[in-house]
């Protein structure tokens, strides 16, 4: 085994997800197998290869500093799950 | 016959001569779907009223009668992870809850200005993640030809609506094949455009070094006008290339004297089901006697490729969805504190495939194993790319089976997380 339980808690905890405990089984179990076939990728020597990082070279793509969108706070509130007028309204951040 | 089996450019034909009004065309569709849908069930959302509203304007352009776009007037089936100005975006997730964009995605807008008609949202793999579009949060679609069987995935909703004569175009979205696998699953015609040609502007993120928009319709000439419709550069998108789109349709001459095609010897490989292998072969042969050069070629880290894409893709993914938090739209969940909310949330509102390749993205990206696997799959990745550089030195054009099997049966691959 490549993965344990405890390490499957851990990125779930990393990754904002609730786990139930068949699901924290099941995942390790899985995401084992699947880091297994992943180490075929350990039969080519990189030593000196770069990592890829974009399909076609791109240069910084620079703007002027200038609003170009409409305001629009109402269509965007819209979809809050609470808002009070025109502020999203969210559970305690800090303590 | 019915309009609706009409393909783009003869429904478009036809518009300019006054032989049929895109109302017509419009009704036609959806009497198709009415007549269709609760068998295939391809479309997660219906546009009905807007359609018909924006196909009487058609009308009075087409009326008008000044050179009108190919696409006016024209019925379009959208992939439910585009937005789309006031009409419902799910993604075929639950998270989204009753999510309504703010804004239309630039492809959106660019097929809305040329005159199309939106005939609503179709199903696809929760967030796009699968092949076979089994892992919608909502329900299944089923291929067309065979009720039985898959439509293919991501776009599986798009490529069996095209293939039912649902719409008469789709815009549908590819990573990993998720355009041009459930394209060759429904028997349709299915583009993924080279990376950068097309803006990915209010396309849903899942991995956005690999997302490219493209058209998937119903014979070659109409993936080639629905290109020209789409490509381009966009500020929106920064990856867009600034580069001038060619008249696809103006190429298609049907002149391939000399054209090289490369075959690479890896996509031939054993488990491959015996009749692609024949078909695959036979257009081969078809090319070849057009006046086509043939040559085996070779791709030597192909059988790398599915293990790169896994990490990377996953990985991207894992960062792109970590918006999905329930604070400024889609589901929150009822819990004590900041953390316990984002977590419920996330746990009731993605499905099993998501949540899986969540897992995996983080974990390959998490201190410690970043460089084993994360940066391990680039580097992999560089090789690969240099492979298509070595080969496209050699030749115009690679020619490969779009996928090793024909469509599979419902359920049959649901147990295999890979």
């Amino acid at each position: 085994m490549k993965l344990t339980r405890e390490e499957v808690q851990q990125v779930a905890l990393l990754a904002r997800l609730r786990l139930t405990p068949e699901e924290e089984v099941r995942l390790t179990e899985q995401l084992d197998s699947i880091l297994g076939y992943m180490d075929k990728l350990n039969q080519i020597d990189t030593a000196d290869v770069e990592p890829f990082s974009h399909a076609v070279n791109i240069e910084n793509t620079l703007r002027e500093d200038r609003v170009t969108n409409q305001p629009n706070a109402d269509a965007l509130l819209a979809n809050a799950p609470d808002r009070d007028a025109t502020f999203f309204k969210v559970p305690k951040i800090i303590e | 016959m019915t309009l609706a089996q009409l393909t783009l450019h003869e429904a478009s034909d036809k518009l300019r001569k006054r032989e049929i009004s895109s109302v017509e065309l419009t009704e036609a569709v959806f009497q198709r779907i009415a007549d269709t849908d609760d068998k295939i069930r391809a479309y997660l959302i219906l546009a009905r009223d807007a359609a018909l509203e924006r196909a009487k304007r058609a009308d009075e352009k087409l009326k008008q009668g000044t050179d009108p776009a190919p696409l006016l007037g024209i019925p379009i089936a959208l992939k439910d992870n585009f937005l789309t100005k006031g009409l419902r975006t799910t993604c075929a997730s639950k998270i989204l809850g009753d999510f309504m964009p703010p804004y239309d995605a630039t492809t959106v807008e660019k097929v809305l200005a040329a005159g199309a008609v939106i005939t609503g949202k179709t199903n696809l793999d929760e967030f796009a993640m699968g092949s076979s579009a089994e892992n919608s949060a909502f329900f299944p679609t089923r291929n067309p030809w065979n009720l039985e069987r898959i439509p293919g995935g991501s776009s599986g909703g798009a490529a069996a609506a095209v293939a039912a004569d649902e719409c008469i175009a789709a815009l549908g979205t590819d990573t990993g094949g998720s355009i041009r696998q459930p394209a060759a699953c429904c028997g349709i015609v299915g583009l993924k455009p080279t990376y950068g040609r097309v803006s990915r502007y209010g396309i849903i993120a899942f991995a956005s070094s690999m997302d490219q928009v493209g058209p998937m319709t119903k014979d070659v000439r109409d993936s080639a006008l629905l290109l020209e419709a789409i490509a381009g550069r966009d500020p929106g998108d920064s990856t867009s290339a600034d580069l001038t789109v060619p008249r696809y349709s103006e190429m298609l001459t049907g002149e391939i004297k000399g054209l090289r095609l490369g075959i690479p010897k890896e996509y031939f490989v054993s488990g491959m089901q015996p009749e692609v292998e024949q078909a695959v072969r036979g257009a081969i042969g078809e090319l070849e006697k057009h006046g086509a050069i043939i040559e085996e070629i070779s791709l030597p880290h192909t059988e790398y490729a599915v293990a790169v894409y896994y990490i990377v893709a996953t990985a991207e993914a894992s960062s792109n969805l970590a918006r999905y938090d329930g604070m400024r739209y889609g589901r929150r969940a009822a819990a004590k504190d900041l953390t316990e909310t984002y977590m419920i949330s996330r746990d009731e509102g993605f499905g099993a495939e998501v949540k899986r390749r969540i897992m995996l993205g983080t974990y390959a990206l998490s201190a410690g194993y970043y460089d084993a696997y994360y940066l391990k799959a680039q580097r992999v990745r560089t090789l690969i790319k240099r492979d298509f550089d070595a080969a496209f030195q050699r030749c115009d054009v690679i020619l490969t089976p779009t996928a090793p099997t024909t469509a599979f049966k419902l359920g049959e691959k649901t147990q295999d997380p890979l």
